[in-house]
C-alpha cells in the first residue's frame, strides 16, 4: 500500500518532522488514522532505482525511489528482511518491473517481490525459512515537503 | 575362483568385498572403444552385481576415442576420453593396461597374459579390433613408414616429422599417404596440420571409393587439392626405396614408372581383424578372417563372444564403431538374460577433415535394382550431392554429399523411409530449397538419428516428454546421442527444441520479458546504435510485456546484462550515473554478499604474488575489523563478515597499503593462478609468475558474460592447473602453449589447445581476441566452455575467426582490448575519491551510526562465523549449553 497524498484532515506536527529527529523512530512520530507515521529521511537521500535501509521503530524497512511514479508514487517501502535467507538485505536488491509492476529482487536467492503489495512474484525454486511468509509487509509511504514518512499500524 | 590377478591398488579389498561367491567373471580381451561400451553397458544394467569384469588391454592407456584420433594432434589426449573415467574405479571392474592376452584355453576356460599369468573366465568377450593392413610392398618396413591406428602411432609420426624438420630446417618435410580412403585423407590432413607436404596415392579410380561414386570422388579431389594436398589416383606403389645416406624411406616408385621423393610415408590401405587369438583357440573363422559370430554375437564356442571389428557378423567384419557398439549392447543383453539380436549394420560415414564436407549413407553407389538417382553438382564450388531413391522415387535408399554435408544429418535417419510428397531434389538444391525442404521433415519415431550410439528419434523425443530433459545438453546426457562423432547434433537439437516447444517449455532465446534479443544480439545492437545508458537501450530495443504499453524498467536479469555490455564498451565507472542502478548487489557494493548479508573483501594479488608487508597489512585490516580470513582457490586472501558501512574504511586502509580491487564480485577476470616457474623451480622453463602478473594486470576489471579464470604453469608438469581455466597458459621450451575454455566447478571442462609455442606478443594478441570474441558473442552467464560448444564451428571456428581473421573483425577486437587496457582504473579507489559514490555505503539512512542488529556470530577455530538458526534459537531460549553469540555491531571497529 502506498499513500501518495496526505488528506487535508491530517495534522502535521509543524516542523518537528526534521532529519535531526529521525533517528530510529521514537521521535518525529505522528499518529493519524490508526497509522503511526515515522519520519525517515529527505527524499534527496534516496538514489533512483535503488533502495536504502531504515530503522523504523526498531524494525528494518527497505525504502525505494522509482525512476518514474507508479500509480502516482515514486517512493515505496517493504520489509528489509528477506524471508528466504533470513538476512536483512532487500534494500540492496535490483529494482525493476514485472509486467509493469515495480519489483525488487532478493540479492541472495533471487526471489522477486512486488514493491506495491509485497507479494512474492517468483519463488526461484525455494521455500521461505520456517516461520516466515513468502510475501513481504508493504508499508504506506508519504512524501511531505521533500521528506519521506513511513507508516506502521498504531 | 582360480588364478585371479588383481593389481595391488587401493581398491582391492573393496573389489573383493563387492564380489560375492556367485559373481560370474567376465574377461574382455582388448581395451578399445567397443570394450569400453561393453563395460559401461554391463555395469549400468547389472544392478544386482552378478558379473565382475576384467579387461585386458594391449595399449598402455584406458580405452579412448579412436574415431576422434586425429584430434590428438590439436587437442591432446584428454580430448579423446570416452565416457566417465569413474567407470574404471568401479569395484567390479578391473582394467589391466599394457597387458596383451597371448592365449585362450577353451577347455580350462582361461586366458594367459603376456606376463604368463593365467586368468579364469566364465564368459569371454573378444574385442580385439583390427590392425592396419600393410600390403607387401618392398621397403614397407623402412624407418619412416607409419600406420595410423593408435595414439602411439600418431606420437611416432609427429616425432618423425619434427626430427626431419630439425635435421633440415630450411626444407619442407615431404609426406605421402598410400590409400585414398577415409583414413588416408585424415592422415593427409594430419600431415598438413604438422606443416608437412602431403600427397595421397590412390590405387582406385577415385578417392573414398568405398563410400562414394565417381562423381563425388571428382568433386572431393578438387576440395582436397584446395586444402593443399596433392592426389594421384590409379597409381599402384611398387616399391619404397631408402635414402642412401640415412637409410630412412626416401623415394616411392610407382607401377607406371613415376616416382616421388618423400621423408615420410603413412600406409592407410585398410584394416584386418586381429583374430589370431580366436584362430589359435580353434574358433570358426570367416573367409576373410574375423571370428564368426551369430546374431547374438556368440562364436562357435559357448560362452565366448566376439564384438566390434574382430567379429565376422553376417559374413563380414565391419570397420565402423556404431555396429560394434550395437554388438556390445547385444552381449550385455544376453548376459542379462535377454534375447537381443543384431539388426544389421548402418554403414553411414562422414569424413572428419576440417573444411572438407563428405558424407554418405545407405546404397551410395546406387546398386539396388531399378533405383533412381537425383544429382546436383557445382563443379566450380566442388559440390556434389546425390540421392538414391527406389524406382518410384519415394523411398530413400542412400546418398552422397561432397562439399556440403548439410542435408546428411537430416536425411540419413530417413534411410529406408518414404520422403514426403514433392520433388526430392528439393533436399539437395542449394540455399532456399535445401533449408525449406529439410526444415519440414518430420522424422518417424523409429528413425535412427544417432548411429554411433543407436538412438532413435523416438528416444530423443521421450527424453523430453518422459524423462524431463529441458535442453540439448540434458538430452545428450540422457540418451548419449551426439556424444561420439557429433554428426547427428543438428538433428538432435532440432528434435529437442521441437519437443520442448510442443511441451510448452520456453525455448525462446529472449533475455527476459524486457528484451526479445539474446545477450550477443543486444551487445551488437548497443554497439552499432552507439548507446550508453539503460534508458536509451530499453527505449530503443526493449519490448512491452503482454498487456503493457511500455517495456518498463528492466529486471534482475537484463539489468546486469546491460551493465556488463556497457562496461565492455567503455562507459566509465560501473557506479557512474544510471549504471549504478543496473549492478547487482556484489557489483554495487564492490564486494561479495554472503548468506547473512555481510560482504567478503578480496584485494588483488596478481599471479598470487604478495609481499610480506602486503600480507601484514591485510592481516592487520582483517584483525582490526574482525574479519574471518581464508585463502581462496585463486591464490589470494578473502576476508569475510564486512558490513556495508565498513567497506569504505576497510578499502581506504587497503588502498593505502597499495592494494586494489580484486574484482571477486564481478562477472569479470578473477585471478591468474600461477606456479612459481623458472625463477625458483628447478623444472621451470619460463617465468610463469611474471607472465601471470602481466596477464592479470592486462585483463583486470575486464567484464564478461561470466567470471573468467586464468592460469599459467612454468612447464608441462602443470602445477598451476591451467588446463582447468578459461584461459590456460603452459610454458614450453619455445614459448607458450595456449589452452582455452576449461573450468572446474560442477561441470568440469578440460581446456582445449588453441595454439602452440607462441611468443609473448602472439600470446597476448591471441588471448585479447579470444576474450573479446567471447565477450561479444557469449550468452548471459555462459562460461567459455559451453560457449565454445555452441559458437559457430567450435574450437576450429574460433581459430578461424581470431587467428585467420575469417570474419575480418580482428582489428576491431584488438582495438576494443586496447581500449580496455588504456582505460583501466581501480574501481575502489575511484569510489573512495567520490562522495557521491560513497553515499550508498550506509547501514541505515536514518541511523548511519547503527549496524544491522540481527547479525550474530559464534567462535570457531580461533575465528568466528555466522551463527546457525539453531544456535540463535538456543541462545534466545537461554539454554545452559547455548553457544555464546557474538553480535555483529558489538565488534569493536578500530580505525
Ligand atoms: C583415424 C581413424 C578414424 C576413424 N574414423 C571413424 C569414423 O569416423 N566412424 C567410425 O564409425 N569408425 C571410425 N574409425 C574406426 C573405429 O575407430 C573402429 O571401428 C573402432 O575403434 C572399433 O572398436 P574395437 O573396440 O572393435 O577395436 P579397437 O578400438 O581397435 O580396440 C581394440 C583394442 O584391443 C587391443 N588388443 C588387440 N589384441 C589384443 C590382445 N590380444 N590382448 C589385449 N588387447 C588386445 C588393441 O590394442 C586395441 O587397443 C576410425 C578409425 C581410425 C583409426
Ligand atoms: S609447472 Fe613446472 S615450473 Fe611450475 S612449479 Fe610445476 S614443475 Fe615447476
Ligand atoms: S551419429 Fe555419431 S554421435 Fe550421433
Amino acid at each position: 500500500m502506498t499513500v501518495s497524498e496526505h488528506s487535508e484532515s491530517r495534522t502535521v506536527s509543524g516542523g518537528t518532522a526534521t532529519l535531526a529527529a529521525a533517528s530510529g523512530g521514537g521521535k518525529g512520530v505522528n499518529v493519524i488514522d490508526d497509522l503511526v507515521w515515522h519520519t525517515v529521511c529527505p527524499v534527496d537521500d534516496l538514489m533512483p532505482e535503488r533502495g536504502v535501509a531504515a530503522l523504523v521503530d526498531g524494525v528494518q524497512v527497505a525504502v525505494f525511489l522509482l525512476a518514474e511514479p507508479f500509480e502516482g508514487a515514486r517512493v515505496h517501502a517493504v520489509q528489509n528482511l528477506d524471508p528466504f535467507s533470513g538476512a536483512h538485505v532487500l534494500s540492496r536488491g535490483i529494482v525493476g518491473t514485472r509486467g509493469g509492476v515495480p519489483t525488487v529482487a532478493s540479492p541472495i536467492y533471487k526471489q522477486v517481490f512486488s514493491l506495491v503489495t509485497g507479494e512474492c512474484l517468483a519463488l526461484a525454486d525455494k521455500e521461505p525459512k520456517t516461520g516466515l511468509a513468502a510475501d513481504l509487509t508493504a508499508y504506506p509511504v508519504d512524501v511531505r515537503d521533500g521528506v519521506v514518512h513511513v507508516g506502521t499500524p498504531a | 575362483m582360480v588364478n585371479s590377478s588383481v593389481p595391488g591398488s587401493a581398491g582391492d579389498t573393496q573389489r573383493e568385498a563387492a564380489r560375492s561367491d556367485d559373481t560370474q567373471r567376465v574377461v574382455v580381451v582388448g581395451g578399445g572403444m567397443v570394450a569400453q561400451r561393453f563395460v559401461e553397458a554391463l555395469r549400468s544394467r547389472d544392478t544386482e552385481n552378478r558379473y565382475s569384469i576384467e579387461v585386458f588391454a594391449e595399449e598402455p592407456r584406458p580405452p579412448y576415442d579412436r574415431v576422434g584420433l586425429s584430434r590428438w594432434f590439436t587437442e591432446g589426449p584428454e580430448a579423446l576420453t570416452l565416457g566417465e573415467p569413474e567407470l574404471w574405479d568401479d569395484p567390479l571392474v578391473t582394467l589391466h593396461r599394457d597387458r596383451r592376452v597371448m592365449a585362450v584355453d577353451r577347455e580350462r576356460r582361461t586366458v594367459t597374459d603376456r606376463l604368463d599369468k593365467v586368468h579364469h573366465y566364465d564368459h569371454l568377450v573378444l574385442a580385439t579390433g583390427s590392425y592396419p593392413f600393410v600390403p607387401p610392398i618392398p621397403g614397407a618396413d623402412l624407418p619412416g613408414v607409419f600406420v595410423y591406428r593408435t595414439i602411439d602411432d600418431l606420437a611416432a609420426l609427429r616425432g618423425w616429422v619434427e626430427q626431419k624438420r630439425e635435421a633440415s630446417p630450411n626444407k619442407p618435410v615431404r609426406g605421402a599417404v598410400i590409400g585414398g580412403g577415409l583414413l588416408g585423407l585424415e592422415a593427409a590432413g594430419a600431415l598438413k596440420a604438422l606443416d608437412a607436404h602431403a600427397t595421397v596415392i590412390e590405387f582406385g579410380t577415385h578417392l573414398m571409393g568405398v563410400q562414394i561414386d565417381q562423381g563425388g570422388g571428382e568433386a572431393l579431389k578438387r576440395l582436397i587439392n584446395n586444402k593443399g594436398i596433392a592426389v594421384r589416383t590409379q597409381t599402384a606403389t611398387k616399391e619404397l626405396k631408402p635414402h642412401k645416406r640415412t637409410g630412412h624411406v626416401g623415394r616411392m616408385e610407382f607401377a607406371d614408372g613415376g616416382r616421388l621423393d618423400t621423408d615420410i610415408v603413412v600406409v592407410a590401405t585398410g584394416v584386418r581383424p586381429r583374430d589370431e587369438l580366436a584362430r589359435e583357440a580353434g574358433l570358426e573363422m570367416g573367409e576373410r578372417g574375423g571370428a564368426v559370430v551369430d546374431l547374438a554375437c556368440r562364436t562357435s564356442e559357448p560362452d565366448v563372444y566376439a564384438i566390434g571389428e574382430v567379429a565376422c557378423i553376417e559374413g563380414r567384419c565391419i570397420g565402423l564403431v556404431a555396429p560394434g557398439y550395437t554388438m556390445a549392447e547385444i552381449v550385455v543383453d544376453r548376459l542379462m538374460g535377454g534375447d537381443a539380436t543384431f539388426p544389421g549394420a548402418d554403414t553411414a560415414t562422414k569424413l572428419k577433415l576440417s573444411g572438407v564436407d563428405v558424407a554418405s549413407f545407405g546404397d551410395a553407389h546406387g546398386r539396388a535394382d531399378g533405383c533412381v538417382e537425383v544429382v546436383w553438382a557445382d563443379q566450380v564450388a566442388g559440390i556434389y550431392k546425390k540421392l538414391v531413391l527406389s524406382d518410384d522415387a519415394r523411398t530413400l535408399l542412400g546418398g552422397v554429399f561432397v562439399g556440403d554435408a548439410g542435408p546428411y544429418a537430416m536425411l540419413r535417419p530417413m534411410l529406408g523411409a518414404e520422403l514426403p510428397e514433392g520433388d526430392p531434389s528439393a533436399f539437395i538444391l542449394p540455399e532456399g530449397g535445401n533449408g525449406a525442404a529439410l526444415g519440414g521433415l518430420e522424422l518417424p519415431d523409429d528413425a535412427a538419428v544417432c548411429s554411433c550410439n543407436n538412438v532413435s528419434a523416438g528416444q530423443i523425443r521421450a527424453a523430453v516428454t518422459e524423462h524431463g530433459c529441458t535442453d540439448v545438453p540434458g538430452v545428450k546426457a540422457c540418451t548419449k546421442a551426439a556424444t561420439t562423432c557429433g554428426a547427428c547434433l543438428p538433428v538432435v537439437k532440432k528434435l529437442t527444441n521441437t519437443e520442448l516447444e510442443k511441451a510448452g517449455i520456453e525455448v525462446s532465446t529472449a533475455l527476459c520479458e524486457h528484451f526479445e534479443l539474446t545477450r550477443a544480439q543486444l551487445f551488437d545492437a548497443v554497439r552499432v546504435a552507439d548507446l550508453h545508458t539503460f534508458s536509451e537501450i530499453i527505449g530503443r530495443f526493449g519490448r512491452a510485456p503482454e498487456g503493457a504499453t511500455s517495456p518498463g524498467r528492466g529486471c534482475d536479469i537484463c539489468k546486469p546484462v546491460v551493465a556488463s555490455i556497457l562496461a565492455s564498451q567503455g562507459n566509465g565507472h560501473i557506479l557512474a550515473g544510471e549504471q549504478a542502478t543496473l549492478q547487482d548487489t556484489n557489483d554495487h557494493m564492490l564486494a561479495n554478499m554472503q548468506k547473512d548479508g555481510t560482504y567478503s573483501v578480496v584485494p588483488r594479488m596478481p599471479g598470487g604474488e604478495v609481499t610480506p608487508e602486503g600480507l601484514i597489512a591485510v592481516g592487520q585490516v582483517a584483525r582490526d575489523f574482525g574479519l574471518y580470513t581464508k585463502i581462496t582457490g585463486g591464490q589470494r586472501v578473502d576476508m569475510f563478515g564486512a558490513r556495508v558501512e565498513q567497506l569504505p574504511d576497510i578499502w581506504r586502509r587497503l588502498v593505502d597499503a597499495g592494494f586494489e580491487s580484486g574484482h571477486a564480485y564481478g562477472k569479470s577476470l578473477r585471478t591468474v593462478k600461477s606456479c612459481v616457474g623458472s625463477t625458483w623451480c628447478r623444472y621451470g622453463v619460463q617465468d610463469s609468475v611474471g607472465m601471470a602478473v602481466e596477464l592479470e594486470l592486462r585483463y583486470r576489471g575486464l567484464r564478461a558474460p561470466h567470471k573468467l579464470k586464468m592460469g599459467v604453469s612454468g612447464c608441462a608438469r602443470e602445477c598451476a592447473e591451467a588446463q582447468s581455466k578459461d584461459v590456460g597458459v603452459i610454458a614450453t621450451d619455445k614459448g607458450w602453449n595456449l589452452y582455452v575454455a576449461g573450468n572446474g566447478g560442477q561441470r568440469p571442462a578440460h581446456a582445449k589447445l588453441l595454439a602452440e609455442d607462441l611468443t609473448r606478443e602472439e600470446l597476448l594478441t591471441t588471448i585479447d581476441r579470444f576474450l573479446m570474441y567471447y565477450i561479444r558473442t557469449g550468452d548471459r552467464l555462459q562460461r567459455t566452455a559451453p560457449w565454445m560448444e555452441e559458437v559457430e564451428g567450435g574450437l576450429d571456428g574460433v581459430r578461424q575467426v581470431i587467428i585467420a581473421d575469417s570474419l575480418g573483425i580482428c582489428a576491431d577486437l584488438d582495438a576494443a582490448m586496447a581500449d580496455h587496457v588504456a582505460n583501466y582504473e581501480d574501481e575502489w579507489k575511484a569510489v573512495l575519491d567520490d562522495p557521491e559514490k560513497l553515499r550508498r555505503f550506509t547501514s541505515f539512512v536514518n541511523a548511519p551510526k547503527e549496524s544491522d542488529p540481527n547479525l550474530a556470530y559464534v567462535a570457531e577455530r580461533g575465528q568466528h562465523r555466522p551463527a546457525t538458526d539453531a544456535e540463535r534459537a538456543a541462545a534466545a531460549s537461554g539454554a545452559e549449553d547455548a553457544p555464546v553469540l557474538i553480535s555483529g555491531p558489538s565488534l569493536e571497529v578500530r580505525s
